[in-house]
């Protein structure tokens, strides 16, 4: 075939793959959107379950009681307002669990709430009801309940973060299960994170390339895609039963408790991160260029040197990524922490690594299952704070990558 | 013998990589306070020689050597030799500038404290960059990150590193391959000096460059049977790029090579 410059054709597939790198474009616009809006729908109807109308009903209207609104009312008056109004020997059972002098006035205007007003939610709706149809609601409590009255109700408030677990929605709130995920998170990362970049320093800088070094490395790899459940039998046989006077705290003088510690938890917890932080920490080291290496060990640095002083100041913004993503699994994950034994109500506060526990994710799921309505609006106020905590967790983490990725 | 009184020697060197022969009985001699070029076509072991020398060959799986490599008295393959401290008598300069992602300042420190130097630390600094003539570049930049500096800085940065252990021999793997031809003399012209104070082993695919700056040149080349490197003629650069005795050499050095 002789070349004709003249009909020689410059672009013969230019067409087709202009018109592909168009169709590319628009799919990922589609992709982006449709993500996009997935999210928005999400906080949306979180964000819109955290506050709105309740119904609620009084055994004793707080205008009978005194003439200005109770929310004005000094601590001093209030506590006069509940001896007055519960019987004697509650009063006493109250200031034994902790005298009213010590009480704050937020803690006592609760009791009041609780055992004067006795205040219950009938009924309660989602904030875009609740602002699109009011007259409609107002209309069905006034047929339903007519001694009942509506209001709005901030479920995602202050004291949500400070209350206890309450059977009573009003009153709960997710103290207790924000410290149980801090402290399992803490000991998780203290436990794994050292554990995880030793194992992959071992096995990236040391490591020789035997074959039980590769059934062990692809063992790392698939551990990593192991059902979480699987570790909660695991952390439930290991570390629950057969490891139970170490984890309950019997072997080091604390007596009361058994092995579904925050412990257990963590313990479990660690080895369903290990996988994730192992193997990321071994890509970040094994992309520290050789070169860096050699111009170590070509100065007289030992091995360890070498890894301690080169290689992973450079690896470490990758470790961290990684470790980031480590941590989150860990905040969210609640199937294995059901099966080591999370409990699912408990009012007392975890005070060491010996504690029993409950953690964040565990709390919703055991809202969203309530029958009641107004446990529906705490799930999704308790999703709010699991995602500020993850948000706060991870922006930390990023902090911390920066600064040390800067250079020198 | 060429040389009296060698401050370092190769005898009878054959190494292997696995099953593959790299070197083969390589014999080599390098008279202290001088530079010695190693020069010959890609792959016929240049650098796997070179780097017998402070035994970084250690740090590829499945290496072995027989021979002796010798410094001053000592064998350096013995068994009670450590590496490490090897490395630190004789520093070495790669082909590619490879200075840490860290400041100009802990480029040169960190060597001189791995070694446990105890005097005035901004001295030896500033003593190094001066002999690598790097100083009046970088006096006023000296937290700044090594990586900002162009690649000529770098290896005059990468040597300073080097000279800050105070080893007694350099090692050069192809130092200017990667540089620009004002950088490649400048690095030249620092290793005429270089040479009062250390011993210096090149290994350099510019021939030019061999026949500038070194007083004696081994010329390799694959054997016979294209299975491993070895020494075909070793001698003063002068006469060895004059009157070489080894065709071979004469071919490749007039570039009649093929």
């Amino acid at each position: 075939m002789s070349f004709d410059p003249e009909r020689s054709n410059f672009a013969p597939t230019l067409r087709s793959r202009r018109t592909w790198a168009r169709i590319g474009r628009w799919l990922f616009i589609a992709a982006t959107v449709v993500a996009l809006a997935a999210l928005m729908m999400m906080l949306y109807n979180v964000a819109t379950s955290t506050v709105g109308l309740v119904a609620v009903e009084y055994e004793r209207e707080p205008s009978t009681l005194v003439e200005q609104p109770l929310e004005e009312v000094s601590k001093e008056e209030l506590v006069a307002l509940l001896q007055a109004n519960i019987s004697a020997g509650l009063f006493r059972r109250l200031e034994h669990d902790q005298p009213f002098a010590t009480r704050s006035r937020e803690t006592v205007y609760d009791l009041v709430i609780e055992h004067v007003v006795a205040e219950t939610i009938v009924r309660s709706w989602p904030l875009d009801k609740s602002l699109v149809d009011r007259a409609a609601i107002e209309a069905e409590i006034a047929a339903d309940y007519p001694t009942a009255r509506v209001r709005f109700h901030a479920w995602l408030q202050p004291q949500f973060l400070t209350r206890s677990m309450s059977s009573n929605p009003e009153q709960a709130g997710v103290r207790t299960a924000l410290l149980g995920s801090l402290w399992m998170v803490l000991i998780t990362m203290l436990l794994a994170f050292p554990i995880g970049v030793g194992s992959a320093i071992y096995l990236e800088e040391y490591a020789s390339d035997t074959l039980l070094n590769s059934i062990l490395q692809s063992n790392i790899n698939n551990l990593a895609g192991i059902p979480s459940i699987i570790y909660g039998m695991l952390g439930l046989a290991i570390f629950v039963r057969t490891l139970e006077p170490y984890t309950s705290g019997a072997a080091f003088g604390v007596l009361d408790g058994n092995g579904r510690t925050i412990l257990s938890a963590s313990l479990t917890m660690a080895l369903l991160i290990l996988p994730i932080i192992i193997v990321s920490a071994q890509e970040a080291i094994r992309a520290v260029p050789q070169s860096i290496r050699l111009a170590s060990y070509g100065l007289g640095a030992t091995r360890w040197q070498t890894t301690w002083y080169q290689v992973l100041p450079v690896a470490m913004p990758g470790i961290l990524t990684g470790t980031i993503l480590a941590m989150s699994r860990a905040i969210g994950e609640t199937a294995p922490l059901i099966v080591v034994g999370a409990s699912t109500f408990i009012v007392s506060d975890p005070t060491g690594p010996f504690s029993k526990f409950t953690v964040l994710p565990i709390q919703i799921y055991q809202w969203t299952s309530r029958p009641q309505a107004e446990f529906r609006h705490l799930a999704a106020t308790a999703i709010v704070v699991l995602l500020v905590l993850l948000l706060t967790l991870n922006a930390t983490a990023v902090l911390v990558r920066q600064r040390l990725g800067r250079l020198p | 013998m060429l040389i009296e009184n060698p401050l370092m020697e190769a005898r009878q060197v054959t190494l292997y990589y696995g099953a593959s022969e790299a070197l083969r009985d390589v014999t080599l001699q390098a008279a202290p306070h001088q530079i010695t070029a190693l020069i010959g076509p890609s792959g016929c072991g240049k650098s796997t020689m070179l780097r017998c020398f402070n035994r970084m060959n250690d740090l590829i799986p499945h290496v072995r050597l027989s021979g002796q490599i010798l410094y001053r008295t000592h064998d350096l393959y013995h068994p009670d030799i450590d590496p490490v401290e090897v490395r630190r008598k004789i520093g070495m300069v790669f082909q590619k500038p490879n200075p840490f992602p860290k400041s100009i300042y802990e480029n040169v420190a960190w060597g001189a404290r791995l070694n446990g130097y105890r005097g005035n630390m901004d001295e030896l600094v500033e003593r190094c960059l001066r002999q690598a003539a790097l100083w009046d570049e970088v006096q006023d930049q000296l937290r700044k990150s090594a990586l900002a500096l162009s690649g000529g800085q770098q290896q005059r940065l990468c040597i300073a590193r080097t000279i800050a252990t105070e080893p007694e021999v350099i090692l050069m793997d192809e130092p200017c391959s990667a540089l620009d031809p004002i950088a490649t003399l400048r690095i030249e012209d620092l290793m005429r000096e270089l040479k009062e104070r250390y011993t210096i082993i090149i290994v350099t695919h510019n021939m030019q460059q061999a026949a500038r700056v070194s007083d004696y040149t081994a010329m390799m080349m694959l054997t016979d049977d294209r299975a491993a490197g070895t020494i075909i003629e070793f001698g003063e650069t002068q006469r060895l790029f004059t009157t070489p005795s080894d065709r071979r050499t004469e071919d490749y050095i007039t570039g009649r090579f093929g």
